[in-house]
């Protein structure tokens, strides 16, 4: 059992869902993804999205535009992204781990490549905005054969007939995108989540995880009652921003065990 | 290439093409995809947008024997199609009144669209207002500065222009914008101008400009005799190069060649010169020639031109420069200049920044070729927009 599919399996024996959060690798500093995915993992979160920068994002909103544009001025590529699931593994990180980025530097840096070096590191599977799975042929075979999950989208534009399609195709977990938009802290959830999640039950024993403007422990919540896990980006990119360097850990930690609160509630 | 059609599988070209969108647009795509399948089939859509076109739109427009610029170069004899004398001053009018006419048929009542050298925006902010929608217009601010007669155009016209602040505050940026709004807000319809992004769109900006080839195939056969022996079209997303090869594209003996950007330089981010120096990529929903660095990271560009001012090229150039049925070269930005001045003094045409890479191109070739062959130059849009930054470069005061 692949360890995305070990964790879901788990939590559902314990009747929890699953707190993903998103960092991008370099963000706000080189070296952070190696001191917060552990200290975030302790806190609770159970699988971690580590966003490879992209120069244009176009699934992105302003804040994760600005964290992007900070790895890059790092020099953060696919490689050191890799090489940081690497540290990560052999420091002793059991949570999976997902890339998430776009397709054009995993094309550049070769797919057959990117996904054995990739699996090589320890990681689990890649989180593709701009590939729809039309496209997917390629990328869905290298990362199969390397035992990696290429998660699917589904959308709240997603008509039925699409979705069993989506369903069909998918491995790991179905990414939820919770609303009609780029990603960003939302002051409230979109009303039919409800609905797509239902339809979706219907076609898949997957585990569903919704993604997208999810920023409090009440969003978290909410998402809890309905899906298997929430995934949370834009509003630890935006706390990150603003955390003094040596609160770095501490906050972060702090931040994601209030939105545990929505889980453990 | 034995067939004009040269999309191999819907939506490719050979390898390029496809649709590489987010989830909550593939719908979006998948819907304009149906709808322009059935406008396609449809006469009275093309009766329709045939009328705007002759009563509009100013089509035919003409084409016009450069005397004094042929006997100048001493060779080829050079003609020249004036998409310059279409309505609104440029061939973006075509694609944006075909797009125009297809969103009202589905309803639409929001325009988003993308601009680089205001053209495209111009034409779009103007079927909006003909046709009563309304319109958004993104743009790099680099090129709100350096194009702003056509951003008082547009605003004149009744549409919101949008300043873009990130990336290179150029096309590709605006581009990524407008997508943004399109995610958010799929109901609205993304009035695309160029023959790039996802399926449909490459063939069908294509199918809209193609009037342009269709009209100059007609009139070199009925005004001067014959096809022309070399086709030039300056070439930024390329769909004005598109729209004047593509019926040419069975004429074997009409070389067809697309001009680029070669900007100030040969490094990369100095120049938009895609078929020199890109390698095949994503951007932008679509698999085409990008520059780009060893890490994927698209690579900055640079023309004095903000209509050729783009990373990647529509996927049908990518394919017919592979296939060899279409050769590319670049002009830099003082060879525009040159062809900027050239046009303006000799024949008393002011040429768009973008067209005069092609008019430049065209006083390269003309004096090696006989006096009895003929370059088809075309003159994709006015320079009337370009004034402030030409006078800029020649380091003159308006």
């Amino acid at each position: 059992m692949s360890r995305i599919a070990a964790t879901f399996a788990r939590l559902r024996q314990e009747g929890r869902v699953a707190l993903m959060p998103y960092l991008t690798v370099g963000f706000p500093e080189p070296g952070s993804t190696l001191d917060l995915v552990p200290a975030l993992e302790a806190a609770g979160a159970s699988l971690f999205e580590l966003g490879m920068p992209f120069s244009d994002p176009l699934a992105d909103g302003a804040t994760i535009q600005r964290a992007t544009q900070r790895a890059l001025d790092h020099g953060i590529n696919l490689s050191t992204c890799i090489e940081t699931v690497a540290t990560l593994r052999a420091r002793g990180l059991q949570a999976p781990l997902l890339l998430m980025g776009y397709y054009n530097p995993l094309l550049r840096y070769g797919i057959e490549r990117a996904c054995a070096d990739f699996a090589a590191a320890g990681g689990d599977g890649w989180i593709i905005p701009d590939m729809p799975p039309e496209e997917s042929a390629q990328l869905h075979a290298a990362a199969a054969a390397h035992g990696l999950d290429l998660i699917m989208f589904v959308a709240p534009t997603t008509p039925d007939d699409r979705m069993a399609e989506i369903a069909a195709r998918a491995s790991g977990f179905i990414y939820v995108v919770s609303l009609t938009g780029v990603t960003g802290a939302r002051a409230s959830l979109s009303t039919n989540l409800a609905t797509v999640i239902e339809r979706l039950r219907r076609l898949t024993d997957l585990p569903l995880v919704v993604g997208f403007g999810i920023s409090s422990p009440a969003h978290v919540a909410e998402v809890a009652q309905i899906a298997d896990g929430a995934i949370v980006g834009s509003a630890l990119i935006a706390q990150l921003e603003q955390l003094p360097a040596a609160d770095l850990v501490p906050g972060a930690t702090r931040f994601v065990r209030e939105l545990m609160t929505g889980i453990e509630r | 290439m034995s067939s004009s059609e040269t999309e191999t599988t819907p939506g490719r070209f050979g390898p390029y093409g496809g649709r590489y969108v987010p989830e909550t647009l593939m719908p979006a795509v998948m819907a304009l995809e149906a709808a322009y399948a059935e406008a396609k089939a449809d006469p009275a859509f093309w009766a329709e947008l045939g009328e705007l076109q002759r009563t509009y739109t100013g089509r035919p427009t003409p084409l016009t024997f450069a005397r004094r610029l042929t006997e100048k170069c001493g060779g080829a004899q050079i003609y020249l199609k004036r998409e310059d004398l279409a309505h609104t001053g440029a061939h973006k009018i075509n694609n944006a009144l075909g797009q125009g006419l297809l969103a009202k048929r589905m309803g639409k009542r929001r325009i988003i669209a993308e601009t680089g050298a205001g053209q495209h925006g111009v034409a779009t902010a103007t079927v909006c207002a003909l046709l009563g929608m309304e319109c958004v217009v993104y743009m790099g601010v680099d090129d709100m500065a350096r194009q702003r007669p056509n951003v008082f155009r547009m605003r004149l016209l009744g549409a919101e222009v949008r300043g873009v602040e990130s990336g290179s505050r150029t096309l590709k940026d605006a581009i990524n914008e407008a997508m943004r709004d399109w995610v958010t807000n799929p109901e609205s319809y993304y009035l695309l101008g160029s023959a790039l992004g996802p399926h449909p769109y490459p063939t069908m900006v294509r199918d809209f400009q193609s009037v342009i080839g269709h009209e100059a195939r007609e009139q070199m056969l009925n005004q001067v005799g014959r096809l022309p022996d070399v086709i030039v079209a300056c070439v930024g997303g390329g769909s004005n190069a598109i729209g004047i090869f593509h019926p040419f594209l069975n004429d074997t003996n009409v070389a067809l060649r697309g001009v680029e950007a070669g900007g100030r330089g040969a490094t990369l981010g100095d120049h938009a010169a895609r078929f020199f120096a890109a390698s095949p990529g994503v951007l932008q929903g679509t698999y085409s020639y990008v520059l780009q660095d060893d890490d994927g990271q698209i690579a900055l560009t640079h023309s004095i031109s903000a209509g050729l001012d783009y990373a990647s090229v529509g996927p049908e150039h990518a394919w017919l420069h592979d296939t060899g049925r279409a050769t590319y070269t670049a002009a830099d930005d003082e060879e525009a200049l040159d062809g900027f001045e050239t046009l303006s003094r000799y024949e008393g045409i002011i040429p768009a920044l973008e067209s005069s890479h092609a008019i430049a191109e065209a006083l390269k070739l003309a004096p090696t070729l006989r006096k009895d062959q003929i370059i088809l130059v075309n003159l994709s849009g006015r320079g009337d927009k370009d004034i402030f930054s030409v006078a800029e470069a020649l380091g003159m005061e308006i």
